[in-house]
């Protein structure tokens, strides 16, 4: 534990030079995230039409927008929910569009859900642990017959699954049923769940939802921590702008499926564009 | 910690069913077991059997399934139809139903699969009708199946044993249509049943608390977040799926070896059967072992146990069924069962210091 409180100074320190990740890639290597004119319609609805979006390793980014504006929708194609109707998306520069979901977490984008889903009857411990599936491996006959190997890959997901959980605080807990824990600290098991599967890209859909003042602020350091210390790369979906203001380098706005600006945060949400999407006229 | 909590829950189901078996030992060399119970004790282990190996599909894996005797049915006539086939060639009685069992679990699994493939990959209940009807059809094609051998080799008829058309001198049928396979060493004792209802027990048990068993449980509790996280669903759906039906193939070649003669009869392997099962499981609680075999010996037994009393028999049959489905799904008593439990775990632990 006490280990651990110091990284988290150390992380807080490194924040502040994050930026400078962002702009090193600029510079020509390939970026971790890029999408070119993306569209999907439900029935005549067009969800989102033609979204583009470039996101460099590390960079924190937000994606904002009114309620029904594709926010989700995005996702949803990025993970492979959805089939898009056009467009590409490139993870490293490699195209993964059309591809199933589990396919696509395996290339390296986890996810969270706007309504928490979260493996309901099984312990905050082994949520992580499914998470940790793909790592770790023995056989199901190894696992039936409790051979060596089953106690060793055990062990080394205890540890690693302990590991994660104590970046959101959530190892005192490790032994309570999911559905057990409080509404904030059940957004923080669905992220490192996510972040068990060791992706480079994370996608986080309202972290911040129906959190108090305090633990919002909380999640911030969270956030920023983790992208520190598993020099992550982020995408989040959020409606409380002083999170968004907060811990963001570069936002896009969506409005009724298409990108109305994007750029860096300050000049986004100084936008008068913006201003009205989300006032209304 | 939980791990060690599973420990010891496991190890009191195990020792609960050796219990049991030492029990009965017990009465039995002191000439306590009336031959009612007596017959009634492979049924009971073969019961146990098909309520773990269904809790697997229903309780862990979390789909619907109403075709469980018709795996049964499956390993019954594949594992009697082994053991009479080889009647000459292997002498040893134990050898083959060892064999047997060994087939009739691979034959009803291979099913599973083959049901599985197309079935499990649909997102919905698909599972529940098409099991169902699965169950019916195994019993109605083996209720006009006719297979005999001569020095020929095997001869099969859907319609009579003359139709199979075998030589008058060596020819013998092996299986008669309605009339099933008769002739089948009675080689199943009741510690026989008990070793399988162990080895359900511990491929079951081992499977859940394993990585297998995670994302099993985490495909039933959230699809989708499974699959966000890479999980295989298909695979691990057919995996849980065709290791229960296994596992009631088993428990089928154990039936088949407790009679003389074995007919695919609605009685032994119809729907009705499968609910039956279902019902086990579903008062034992889904996903609880323990209870699926406490369920299925208790409301096996109770029946032919309560004979001597005549007009009251059904009315405390049906008492029982409702209060075991209170103990075990009302949320109010699964509050006030781990408050005891933890009161009893508490004075255990003071007892220690
Ligand atoms: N599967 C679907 N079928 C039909 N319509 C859909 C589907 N999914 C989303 N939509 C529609 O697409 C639009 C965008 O929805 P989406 O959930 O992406 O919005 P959002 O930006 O995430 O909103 P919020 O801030 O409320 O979460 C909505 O009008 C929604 O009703
Ligand atoms: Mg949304």
């Amino acid at each position: 534990m006490a280990a651990d409180s110091k990284s988290v100074k150390m992380a807080d320190g490194a924040v502040k030079s994050g930026g400078s990740a962002g702009q090193a890639a600029k510079a020509g290597t390939v970026p971790t995230l890029e999408v070119k004119n993306l569209s999907i319609s439900f029935g005549g609805l067009k969800a989102v039409d033609g979204f583009n979006v470039v996101i460099e390793k590390g960079q924190l980014y937000g994606l904002i927008g009114p309620n029904g504006a594709g926010k989700t929708t995005v996702f949803n194609l990025l993970t492979g929910v959805y089939k898009p109707d056009t467009g590409v998306i490139l993870l490293d520069g490699k195209n993964i569009t059309g591809r199933k979901t589990i396919e696509i977490n395996q290339e390296g984008i986890a996810r969270t859900f706007q309504n928490i889903r979260l493996f309901k009857e099984l312990s905050v411990l082994d949520n992580v642990k499914v998470g940790l599936h793909n790592h770790h491996k023995y056989s199901t006959l190894e696992g039936i017959l409790r051979l060596p190997s089953f106690y060793k890959v055990e062990k080394e997901m205890n540890e690693r699954a302990m590991e994660l959980l104590s970046v959101f605080d959530l190892d005192k807990e490790c032994d309570y049923k999911a559905s057990n824990l409080p509404y904030g600290k059940q957004r923080k098991l669905e992220i490192a769940r996510a972040l068990a599967t060791d992706p480079k890209l994370l996608l986080l859909d309202e972290p911040a939802a129906g959190m108090n003042p305090n633990e919002t602020a909380e999640l911030m350091e969270t956030i920023r921590f983790v992208r520190e210390k598993f020099n992550m790369t982020i995408l989040l979906i959020e409606h409380d702008m002083k999170l968004v203001a907060g811990i963001c380098e570069r936002l896009t706005v969506l409005n009724f499926g298409q990108v109305l600006t994007q750029g860096e945060t300050s000049e986004v949400l100084n936008d008068r564009r913006v201003i009205t999407a989300y006032l209304g006229e | 910690m939980t791990k060690n909590k599973v420990r010891i829950q496991n190890a009191v189901t195990y020792g609960m069913v050796i219990l049991f078996w030492v029990v009965i030992q017990v009465m039995d060399k002191t000439g306590h077991l009336s031959s009612l119970f007596k017959g009634l004790l492979v049924p009971l282990c073969m019961y146990a059997i098909l309520a773990v190996s269904l809790n697997l599909t229903v309780g862990i894996l979390g789909e619907l399934s109403l075709g469980h005797a018709g795996f049964m049915c499956l390993g019954a006539f594949s594992g009697a139809f082994l053991t009479n086939c080889l009647e000459t060639a292997v002498p040893s009685v134990g050898l083959r139903f060892f064999m047997a069992l060994i087939l009739g679990a691979l034959v009803a699994g291979v099913f599973g699969l083959l049901i599985g493939i197309p079935v499990l990959r649909l997102k919905g209940d698909y599972l529940a009708i098409v099991t169902l009807a699965f169950g019916e059809i195994i019993k109605n094609l083996i209720n006009v199946l006719y297979v005999g051998r001569d020095s020929n080799g095997f001869h099969f008829s859907m319609k009579d044993t003359t139709s199979l058309g075998m030589d008058k001198e060596t020819g013998v049928v092996l299986i008669k249509g309605a009339q099933g396979i008769t002739g089948t060493p009675r080689a199943a004792t009741f510690t026989i049943g008990i070793l399988l209802l162990l080895l359900t027990l511990f491929i079951v048990l081992n499977l859940i608390h394993s990585r297998t068993g995670r994302a099993i449980m985490s495909i039933r509790d959230n699809r989708i977040a499974a699959e966000s996280i890479g999980i295989n669903i298909t695979k691990y759906k057919l995996m849980a799926f065709s290791i229960s039906a296994a596992l009631a193939g088993m428990a089928g070649v154990l039936y088949a070896h407790s009679l003389s003669t074995l007919k695919a009869s609605s009685d032994n392997f119809g729907y009705n059967k499968s609910i039956l099962i279902l019902v086990f499981v579903v008062l034992g609680g889904l996903g609880n072992m323990r209870g699926s075999i406490i369920a299925a010996m208790l409301l096996t037994a109770l029946p032919e146990l309560l004979r001597g009393l005549n007009d009251y028999r059904m009315l405390i049959y049906a008492i029982v069924l409702i209060v075991m489905t209170i103990f075990n799904s009302s949320p109010k008593a699964i509050e006030l069962r781990s408050v005891v439990m933890s009161k009893l775990r508490g004075g255990a632990k003071k007892e220690v210091a």
